[in-house]
């Protein structure tokens, strides 16, 4: 069943506890552990990706003729080389961007990463993947049981959540993380003016502070209210950021746009969450390389070229990981409608000035019967346990245990991507 | 201002959108069981409601050249507020939205396969003037107490859930899936009762369900349409068999049929689905999280109780709510305030209380979509992220930032309103927490109110009066306590 966070919260574990402290006061606590030299950005590509598109085997005769109207042809690919495996593989022709930081050596692609008995859910699937648990996807997430392992009191902008709703990968059992959809609103407005608004904000603070005793749900809105008023004037600084290089104008980039001004202003998040939607494509794709599924690649590929730039012409880029992940690859074959279904493995990304680029892992051979699917053929079947990119992600850039976070060792055949 | 009793105010919360000023005159010398007949039983009153858009003592919309709420989505936002507001029927406005969730159909991607106005006529035609099918959210509000069997065929039938979850794509070579999944899991039985299998052959049961343009269909004509028809030469006409029973003998295989008799394959597996007793259990979990409460586990007993009524009276579900509502569970005291307020009910609510004099619900339109809840745009076919899921600091300053929009419209009407009772400002608390109702307040919050006013207490005048009741209505609207119903 989906599980949803109201069970998790109720069952106590999610109390947030930001601290009542003034935002100055919160921004020392940030200072004083050291503003943290490494940030992780995490991408979330909402609906399934078809990454057998993202990522073309465009020497497989199986994949044409399994998708006889939605193949890439060829000689639009980007090529990038030759995997372990020794099969050809090429970007989306609308990444050129990706291709860019492939080139200049920073971009990982893993290859058919998942897990057994892969979910078809939207749902199970975005919940195994945010918990890390195949078996039991209903309490914390991976990034959150991270965000527990930082020294308290800890900062309330430790983690940077760009969507309004908190992924199930950022629920932490004791840090609240801010939703901050859009910077420019994130303001406390008023219907008067001058001292009177001013002790309006007071007035709300104070109610904020109020324990609830005996109500935890009450407690739970009120902590929500209090990590909003804290983080308030510090997002104001990220807002006021002018970038090096313009981004494309869509909700995506203009989110990594903001994260990209949180980084550069030093504000001292540690993790930022980002995603962007429309992956669920059933239904026209685009035949030839274009259409729906282009535009996708286009807004994926652009936003991540800009934000690139961006922080490496500032020097950040050796501080800056991002991860790209999706719930789950998609079918084979393409549908009656060129779209694909919901499949299984799928394709991981990490870029980064310290990421060591390259392919990781192996393209399935597409023709039926091969052992590289699953199905009966009509899925593609992991190779990395996309547990053990966290694990690397962990222990290799975050600096922490990937074992108790991860409730396991999962570090053996993780891709060496830093 | 005499209100209500508090059984009563927790029913038009929980079964309709609060109390205005106008329900408190209604329900005021009623006995509960009689507003739960009233809330319940609405056919009797008249479905007016669009008939008032426009009266200068209602609630304002905004136009931006003619009103067309039947093919301009911003239109259709505005209308469905509106009904909120001052429906004579709150149980059914409340029902659509619940059934707009259970359903969820986003106009983005309809918008982007067929344009912005059929998109809109897709989900929002109310049937006067224009040609065409009724959009889906009047077959939420024709079903709002209905048959649940007859509303999944409804919406299986209806064109926004075609396009939505590419049910015109399914064709006999190559079925398609997407309807067919969530169907099973998001619909009726949900994830732990149906298998990979059982999706194959549910996307094989729907093939040849398909979208028929009007003569001379035009995207851009408010008289063109799309309509369901069953494509008899797409049905996949071999027999079908899923791991629970479809028919009421226990059989579990939906028989080979002749392609025209092939539609009421999808008729046969909806029944089946229907009175599942899964769905008839997942219903009631759903609904004790909408009526009763997202705070306490549910009862067993209510579950057991609930899906008894459900399949014993053949899917309707009239009975069901009727049910709830008089039902111990409903009507215990310690589950006053225990949900999470949906973004729709603050606003609405907060309207309905605060004042709507002069206001235009098109000030909600930006704020609702900052909260979490644009209307007609779920985020994805599993519906919103609903109890705690609402609230994350961005969304938290969103409500606090639409209650200081509304008290900043209705400053002056507030200064007006509590020009007698607002003499000093005890007096004015009282008499504004007799109009704004939340959660009780604690020591803390209710002594930092108090001292907001008292702050103006020097120079209590009628303009620190109006000031004063402004800031005091956004610091209640705007507080963890008033985001509870």
């Amino acid at each position: 069943m989906r599980v949803s966070r109201r069970i998790f919260i109720r069952d106590g574990v999610a109390t947030v506890t930001l601290g009542l402290s003034a935002p100055a006061f919160l921004s020392a606590i940030a200072h004083a552990q050291g503003v943290p030299s490494r940030r992780l950005v995490v991408v979330y590509l909402g609906g399934g990706n078809d990454s057998l598109n993202t990522l073309v085997s465009y020497q497989d005769p199986a994949y044409y003729s399994r998708r006889p109207s939605i193949a890439i042809p060829a000689g639009q690919v980007l090529q990038v080389g030759s995997d372990a495996a020794g099969r050809a593989l090429g970007l989306h022709p609308r990444l050129g961007g990706l291709l860019n930081i492939f080139n200049e050596g920073h971009l990982a692609l893993v290859q058919r990463t998942g897990y057994e008995n892969s979910s078809r859910s939207h749902f199970e699937a975005g919940d195994i993947w945010g918990t890390a648990n195949p078996q039991s996807y209903t309490g914390s997430g991976w990034l959150g049981r991270y965000l527990d392992t930082l020294p308290r009191p800890v900062d309330a902008l430790a983690a940077w959540n760009t969507t309004g709703e908190t992924p199930r990968a950022l629920l932490s059992g004791t840090t609240g993380v801010p939703a901050i959809p859009s910077a420019s609103t994130y303001t406390f407005a008023s219907p008067n003016r001058g001292s009177v608004a001013v002790e309006e904000r007071t007035a709300a603070q104070i109610m904020a502070s109020n324990p609830a005793t005996g109500r935890p749900h009450l407690a739970f809105v009120n902590g929500t209210s209090r990590g909003a008023i804290e983080t308030l004037d510090r997002v104001a600084q990220a807002t006021a950021y002018t970038p090096t290089v313009p981004y494309p104008n869509n909700g995506f980039a203009l989110a990594l746009r903001t994260v990209a001004g949180a980084i550069a202003k030093s504000i001292g998040s540690r993790v930022f969450w980002v995603s962007t939607g429309g992956y669920d494509t059933h239904a026209q794709q685009g035949q030839g390389g274009g259409g729906g599924y282009a535009n996708l690649m286009s807004t994926l590929g652009d936003g991540l070229w800009a934000f690139y730039s961006d922080i490496r012409n500032q020097g950040l880029a050796a501080d800056t990981t991002v991860i790209v992940f999706s719930e789950f690859g998609r079918r084979i074959s393409e549908n009656g409608s060129n779209g694909t279904d919901h499949g299984a493995a799928g394709l991981m990304m990490a870029l980064g000035g310290m990421v060591r680029g390259g392919l990781y892992g192996t393209a399935p051979s597409l023709s039926p019967g091969n052992p590289t699917l699953e199905n009966n053929s009509g899925d593609v079947h992991y190779e990395t346990d996309f547990r053990s990119v966290y694990a690397r992600l962990l222990d290799q850039w975050l600096g922490v245990n990937s074992v108790p976070i991860l409730n396991g060792d999962f570090r053996a055949g993780a891709p060496a991507i830093f | 201002m005499p209100q209500l009793n508090p059984e009563i105010d927790h029913l038009l919360r929980r079964a309709g959108f609060g109390a205005g000023a106008a329900d408190v005159e209604t329900f005021r010398d009623m006995s509960t069981a009689a507003a739960v007949a009233y809330l319940v039983d609405y056919e009797g009153r008249p479905d007016d409601v669009d008939a008032r858009i426009g009266r200068a003592d209602h609630a304002q919309v905004t136009t931006r050249d003619v009103f067309t709420p039947d093919i301009d989505i911003e239109d259709a936002r505005q209308r469905w507020l509106f009904r909120m507001i001052h429906t004579r029927r709150p149980l059914q406005e409340k029902m659509a939205l619940f059934w707009h969730n259970h359903f969820a159909t986003a106009y983005s991607k309809l918008a982007n396969d067929s344009g912005p106005l059929q998109a809109a006529k897709m989900l929002a035609h109310k049937p006067t003037t224009l040609r065409g099918p009724q959009g889906q959210l009047e077959i939420f509000r024709q079903y709002a107490l209905g048959n649940f069997r007859d509303l999944v065929v409804q919406v299986a039938m209806d064109p926004a859930t075609l396009v939505w979850l590419d049910g015109q794509f399914n064709t006999r070579t190559k079925p398609q899936e997407n309807f067919g999944r969530e169907v099973m899991e998001l619909f009726t039985l949900g994830v732990d009762f149906y298998t990979e299998s059982d999706v194959y052959a549910a996307a094989r049961v729907f093939t040849g369900w398909n979208l028929r343009e009007s003569v001379g269909f035009s995207r851009t004509d408010m008289n063109s349409y799309q309509e369901f028809v069953y494509n008899a030469g797409e049905h996949e006409t071999s027999d079908k068999t899923f791991s629970f029973p479809v028919y009421a003998n226990g059989s579990r295989t939906i028989p080979a049929r002749s392609e025209s008799a092939g539609v009421q394959d999808g008729i046969d597996l909806i029944t089946g689905l229907a009175v599942h007793p899964e769905t008839a259990r997942r219903l009631a979990r759903k609904f004790w999280n909408f009526f009763v409460s997202e705070i306490h586990q549910p009862d067993p007993a209510f579950i057991d109780s609930t899906a008894a009524v459900y399949l014993q009276s053949g899917t309707e579900i009239r009975p069901v709510v009727r049910h709830i509502l008089n039902s111990p569970w409903f009507n215990d005291p310690a589950i006053r305030f225990a949900r999470y307020a949906w973004p729709a009910e603050f606003v609405t609510r907060a309207i309905k209380e605060v004042g709507w004099q002069n206001f235009s619900l098109d000030k909600a339109r930006s704020p609702l979509a900052a909260m979490g809840q644009l209307l007609f745009e779920p985020p994805n076919v599993g519906g919103w992220p609903l109890g705690a899921g609402w609230f994350s600091t961005g969304t938290m300053l969103a409500r606090t930032n639409f209650a200081a929009t509304l008290a900043a419209n209705q400053k002056e009407n507030l200064g007006a309103a509590f020009e007698a009772e607002g003499q000093t400002p005890q007096a004015l608390f009282t008499a504004m927490l007799d109009r704004v109702t939340a959660a009780p307040f604690d020591a803390i919050p209710q002594q930092a109110l108090m001292s907001y006013l008292l702050a103006g207490s020097g120079s209590w005048n009628s303009a620190q009066l109006t000031t004063r009741a402004a800031g005091l209505a956004r610091l209640l609207v705007g507080s963890s306590e008033y985001q509870l119903v």
